[in-house]
């Protein structure tokens, strides 16, 4: 049996979440940020997992088919829209995307 | 059991930082693969194999091979990347550095919580099959239409632009001539 004490699951969860949020930060290379706003999902989801184990109910666990569906749609429309980028911009580079900024660099684009 | 959560914990957390540090991005991706294969089996010794199963079929058979196509649609690595010039290992420290204040803040809040120490409850599929056919039959049929608008929205920004889409604008083309 598994007796490993809730709270030291939920520091795991936090730990990879964390750990998406740094990815999400540092990387400007937007399949890398998608990649890393996965990760947080998956480890918020894992939470409901294991408030569903502590508490033996099943809602835990149809949360976590909610956010999957939620992620799958979100990851189909986010690579249609990194497509997108790459055929207007020939990068993938999230700060190439700052046509709306007004600064004098851009203004002759 | 408990080794084994153990273990899969540290190989979730070791590739997950491989994953978002790592410059080539199919490595990258088989890295995240494993931290989901690795959240797979701690659901399993959580007591949730529908729920693992579920994660290996959707997450790591479809989400991920969809992300590789479009890595290897894209030839990302191939092209010389921003990226690459600017990323070095000083640029991880302040946001590294902020995550861990954050983390500190969260084991002293997780500290003061006195959860009672008993093992993990297995929750067969079907009770969950009855919960989301009864108690949540709404929310399914929003994850319905959901899916649907992810459907079309992938299917919009996916297609292709015409280079001409009106006939206004195909005289102001050849004004511009």
């Amino acid at each position: 049996m598994m007796t490993v004490p809730l709270e030291i699951q939920i520091l795991l969860a936090g730990i990879l979440f964390l750990i998406g949020l740094v990815g999400l930060l540092v990387r400007r290379n937007i399949i890398y940020m998608l990649m890393s706003i996965e990760l947080m999902l998956n480890s918020a989801a894992m939470v409901f997992i294991m408030g569903g184990a502590h508490w033996g109910q099943a809602d835990g666990q149809v949360m976590f088919i909610f956010i999957l569906t939620v992620s799958a749609a979100e990851v189909s429309v986010g690579l249609a829209l990194i497509l997108q980028m790459y055929h207007h911009y020939r990068t993938l580079d999230a700060d190439s995307m700052k046509k709306l900024k007004d600064n004098k660099a851009n203004a002759n684009l | 059991m408990n080794t084994i959560f153990y273990i899969t914990a540290a190989v979730a957390i070791i590739a997950s930082l491989m994953a978002i540090t790592n410059k080539n991005a199919i490595h990258a991706l088989l890295y995240l693969i494993l931290t989901l294969l690795s959240i797979s089996v701690i659901f399993y010794t959580l007591g949730a194999p529908f729920i693992a199963a579920l994660e290996v079929i959707v997450y790591a058979g479809a989400i991920m091979v969809l992300f590789i196509f479009v890595v290897m649609m894209l030839n990302v690595g191939l092209q010389e990347e921003v990226e690459n010039r600017w990323l070095t290992p000083r640029k991880f420290l302040i946001p590294s550095l902020l995550a861990a204040i954050l983390l500190i803040l969260f084991m002293i809040a997780l500290k003061d919580f006195r959860f009672e120490n008993h093992p993990a409850i297995d929750v067969a599929p079907k009770e969950v099959g009855i919960s989301l056919f009864t108690t949540y039959l709404i929310a399914v049929e929003l994850s319905a239409i959901l899916l649907l608008a992810g459907i079309v929205g992938a299917y919009h920004l996916g297609k292709q632009k015409k280079k001409v889409t009106h006939r206004f604008l195909v005289k102001q083309a050849r004004i511009k001539k």
